[in-house]
Order: C-alpha cells, then structure tokens, then sequence
C-alpha cells in the first residue's frame, strides 16, 4: 500500500484534532492552527488528487483491524480528492476574504470558538466525502449541523439567534429523515457499508422483493438531504440564516454546507442505491421538478428583495435548484452538469458575500439598494468582485457559469422527456438572474455626486481583502477558460463510483 | 396485510410515533413543544432499531458459559447504532435548548412565529 493512500484519514484527523487543539489555544495561536491546517490538508488532497488521476481506479481504506462487512471503511477517487481540495481552497479563502468583519463583529472571547467551529466543520466535510458508511455519514451529518448552526449564531444579535433556530429545526427535520431511511436501509439489506448494500439493492430490484419499502427509503433518504441543503419548498430559514451571519460564515455555509450534503446525496444515488435503480423510481422526477420550481422561485424571491445580501442569499435558492435539476434529469451528463456546478456556485457565491461586504462597509454599513448606489467607486475592488460574480452567474463566456449553464443544457438535450421544461426553466431563470443581478452591479456603477474616488479605501488597508478577492476571480476565470479538463475529471470521478 | 401488521406492531407502533414527532417538530408553535417532538421521533428510530434488531429467544452477545454458537445471540451492531443515536440526539436537544434560553431571554416568548413579528417590526 502507497504511503498517500493514508492522506484522507490523515486530513479527518487532523482538522478534527486542530479543533479540539484550539479549544485550549488563544485566539492568535488557534488562528494559525486553523490555517496551517486548511493548508496541509489541500496540500493532502491535491497530491492525493494526482496520485488518483495517476492510478486510475478508486480504493478503500480499512479503518480500525476489522475487513470489509464488519468494520468501517474510507473510499477514495479522483471526485472525492477533487472535492476536498476545493473545499479547502474555498474555506481558506472564505476565512481570508471575512478576516477583518471577524475581528470587528466577534467579542473577543468568541475568536477561538470561531475557528474551532470552523475546524470541526472542514472535518466533517471531508469524512462525508470521504465516507464508504452510511452511518458514519449520518453522524457526520449531525456534526456538520451543530458547527453550522454555530457558525450561523456566534455573532450576537435577535436575527442570527432566530435563524439559528429555524436552520436546526428544517435541519433536525431532515436529518431524522435521512436516519430512518438508513435505518430502513439497514433492515432491508442487512449492511451499512455502501458497496455491500448497493449488492443487495440490485439483487432486490432484480427480484422485485420489497419494492414498496425500498421506495419508501429512496424517498426518506432524498427528501432528509433536500431539505438539509435548501431545495426550493425548505429554503424558509436561508435568506435569515445567510443575511445576518458574519460575512465568512455566510460564504462558508452557502458555498460548503449544502454542497457537502448534495455530495452525500450523489454518492448515495450512486453508491448505494445505485443509479439505475434510482432512475426507474418516481423520487427522480420529484426532485427534477422541485429543482425547475427553485429555479424561479428563488429568483422571483430575489428580485422582490431589497437587502443586498439577502438577494444573494435568495439566488442560492435558485442554484440550488439548478444542481437538482441536473441530478433530475437522470443521465450522466447531467449528474456532470451538476457536479460542474457544485464548483461553479461555491467559487461564485462565497465571491458575491465577500464583494458584498466590502460594497455594504464604504455605504455606512447599510444593505439598502438605495444606500449602494455608486459604491464601486467607493472600493474599486469590491466593485469589480462583485460584477465577476454577477456575470458569472447570470452565465457570461469566460467565467464559470457560462461553462455550467452549457453543460446543463446539453445535458437535457439528451433527455426527450424532460428536455422541454428543463431548457424553457433555464432560458427564464436565466432571464430572471440577469435581472436581479445587472440590477445591482448598474446600481453600484452609478456615479452620485459628492463623492471622490476610493477614498479611504486603498490596497494598502486592505491587503488580505484585495488578494482573496482576486484568488476568487482567477478561480472563477480558471473554471470558466479550462473548463474541460475539469469536465473530464469529473467525468472520470463518476465513472468510478459505479 | 392484517397479519403482518399484527407480527411487527412494535415497527408500526415506531412509525406512527415517528410521524407524530415529525409533524410536532414541523408545525408547533411552541418551541419546547417542538424539541419534544424532535424526541419523540428520534426515540421513534430508535423503538424501530431496537424491535429489528431484537430476535425472539436471544439473549444479549455477552459470553457466558462459554457458549459461542452464533444462535445463541442477537446482533449487538443496532444496539450499537442506537447508543450512537442517542448520543447525537441529547447534543442537538442540549443545542437547542440552549438556543431556546437565549431566545426567551431577548424576546420573553416561545412562539417563533411572534419572535420572527417582533424582529421584522424592530426593522434589524
């Protein structure tokens, strides 16, 4: 066995033990145990990443002395070392962009407890991608949503307090579901390692035994996940739980947190239930169509707003739908169109939040449309953020969301049934982004009188702030010219699971 | 159909007592009366992998006597997921509790929906 197949254990045990390090550690020290750690683990992940595309087949990873349908196991390929990688990058850049709104909006007690949660939270991330046990996911799951949720509530104020609240109960809602469908799963099959149940779900499928309760628990396990990570009709606690947080767990929970559930979600269609099985069961068509509903909803939503981040909040709504729709469709180019855009909408939204924030400081700190007006003069970088962002995701050439919307609708060409509604969807939502969204930037790109150029807000103040953003931009720009060879890793990553 | 429901009551009784919890957790007003429902439904798994895992006639997988024939035992792996289990729901009841407290501290009420009233009228 090569010594870099330990990597991913490696990179769970150590984000988690940072966290627990930090918790005796004072803020400066737990500060850089958090970032040296974020640095090793991508470093980790990306050598791992090309021993993958090197090996060109998946294995598992035997943890503790116990073999396959007894013990617990890690499984590896080139999506799952892809997706921590740029976890990573986003988590660093996410804590990076929101550095300086940290230290303002925090007490000072709470700095350490920032970071620990941040740790635990990059911890369970990565045992959920890297997980081959359904149990093991669900209480990685639970671990993912208590650090959330106090990522959410650890600036204090009425608002955060109640989105809190509303986030852990849509949260617990779902999880309880995701429990009693593994749990039913469990029954069923007898195992809890993927590989195992995904045998006997096809020799059940095959012999047409259980079909009722098989149903049932596709529909428990997809239902727990879609609500977990906001699909359209649960989106109630996101625009609060995004709007009013601190400005890195804004990024960090709308870039990281539900797409480390859809994740789970991809893995279970492909991994445990198995695809074909998945594809023969109505549940596909549900989310297909929950996702074209989010699609305009969320838009409508965010037209409608009139709070800067609580609009970028609401698009999330709408792009989530997008990556279920794409998952809807049923096909492999979809589920790459959807995966792409997994990638796509966590470089873009963590980039628009941390834009937002520079927009909102040089307007007196209020969000109003009204109060925004020219602020791109004010803090020329931010400005500049901000429109990338924007044209990303209304889905320009040359950034990131051109590439997915492309893939997507070529993705539902191949599809005769659903290839209606799903391109129509698009073209309309499409419409509906570039509304809200060209609606902001001409707002901040309008001049108002009295104002001079960047006053007071230079490169030298603001450093961190100016390089995350333009990290942001090269990886949005990077997603969108070499979008092709991502494509096909992704392409190769699926090929894998299966 | 009648039968079957008959010989696994006790799953039933789980699924009826998983559904009322959901729709507590989901549609109460009252947020203790929601923490209770979120209880009730994770006790309600824990009911369904109790009586599965649970074979007529088994003893617990302890040895004693020496006897280690498999039919002696029942499967220790769903008592081990309910432990599990229950550890992570006594986190998340203590998590929200807490978030209950803070809530009730600031706004003098349970009702999150009055809460949500008050927030919007204080304009934050």
């Amino acid at each position: 066995m090569d010594f870099v197949q330990n990597f991913p254990f490696f990179s769970i045990i150590l984000s988690m033990f940072s966290g627990i390090i930090s918790s005796v550690l004072p803020k400066r020290a737990a500060k850089w145990v958090n970032t040296v750690m974020i640095i090793l683990v991508g470093i980790f992940s990306f050598i791992l990443l090309f021993y993958m595309i090197g090996r060109g087949n998946s294995y598992t990873y035997m943890m503790g002395h116990f073999p396959a349908p007894w013990g617990n196991e890690i499984r590896v390929g080139v999506l799952e070392a892809g997706m921590a990688l740029f976890f990573c990058i986003i988590m660093i850049l996410s804590l990076f962009g929101g550095r300086k709104k940290l230290d303002e909006e925090l007490e000072e007690s709470k700095h350490s407890l920032y970071y620990i949660l941040a740790d635990l939270m990059l911890s369970s991330l990565l045992a959920l991608v890297y997980t081959n046990d359904l149990f093991t996911a669900y209480v990685f799951v639970e671990i993912n949503t208590i650090a959330a949720c106090g990522l959410i509530m650890i600036r204090r104020n009425g608002r955060t307090i109640e989105a809190a609240v509303r986030y852990m109960i849509m949260s617990l809602l779902g999880s309880g579901m995701l429990l009693m469908g593994i749990c039913m799963l469990y029954d069923l099959t007898g195992h809890l390692l993927m590989s195992n149940i995904h045998e006997q779900v096809s020799a059940l499928a095959v012999s047409g035994e259980y079909h009722v309760p098989l149903l049932v628990t596709i529909a428990l396990m997809s239902v727990g996940l879609a609500i977990k990570s906001a699909l359209f009709p649960f989106h109630a606690w996101l625009p609060d739980a995004y709007g009013y947080s601190t400005v890195s767990s804004a990024a960090i929970l709308s870039s990281l947190v539900s797409k480390g559930y859809i994740f789970l979600l991809i893995k279970i269609i492909y991994r445990v239930i198995g695809i074909d099985v998945f594809d023969g069961s109505r549940i596909i068509d549900m989310l297909f169509a929950f996702g074209l509903m989010g699609m305009i909803f969320g838009s409508l939503s965010a037209i409608k707003e009139n709070d800067v981040r609580r609009m970028i909040a609401y698009s999330s709504v709408a792009q989530i739908g997008y990556i279920y729709m794409g998952i809807g469709m049923g096909t492999q180019a979809g589920m790459e169109a959807s995966v792409f855009h997994i990638l796509t909408h966590a470089a873009t939204k963590s980039l628009l939040f941390i834009a937002a924030i520079g927009l909102t400081d040089v307007s007196g700190g209020s969000r109003k449309f009204i109060d925004l007006t020219g602020a791109a003069y004010r803090n020329r970088w931010a400005g500049v953020a901000f429109a990338v962002g924007s044209l990303s995701m209304v889905g320009v050439p040359l950034f990131s969301g051109f590439i997915s919307k492309l893939l997507f609708a070529q993705a539902a060409v191949q599809n005769h049934v659903k290839m209606l509604p799903a391109l129509i969807v698009l073209g309309i939502s499409t419409v509906l982004n570039a509304i809200y969204f060209m609606k902001t930037v001409i707002r901040i790109y309008t001049p108002v009188e009295g104002t001079g150029s960047g006053e007071g807000v230079t490169f030298k103040n603001m450093k961190i702030y100016v390089v995350t953003l333009v990290c942001f931009i090269i990886l949005n720009v990077f997603l969108g010219v070499s979008s092709q060879p991502v494509v096909n890793l992704i392409g190769q990553g699926l090929a894998m699971f299966s | 159909m009648g039968a079957n429901l008959i010989a696994n009551y006790g799953e039933a009784v789980a699924m009826v007592l998983f559904v009322i919890g959901f729709m507590n957790l989901l549609l109460q007003k009252n947020l203790i009366k929601k923490i209770i429902g979120l209880n009730i439904m994770d006790s309600a798994v824990y009911l369904f992998l109790a009586e599965k895992g649970y074979i007529n006639g088994r003893t617990v997988p302890i040895v004693v006597n020496g006897i280690q024939d498999v039919e002696t035992y029942i499967n220790p792996i769903p008592s081990g997921l309910v432990l599990t289990g229950i550890v992570v729901s006594v986190s998340v009841s203590a998590l929200m509790l807490s978030l209950t407290i803070r809530l009730y501290k600031r706004y003098q009420t349970l009702d999150l929906d009055e809460i949500s009233i008050r927030l919007r009228k204080e304009g934050l």
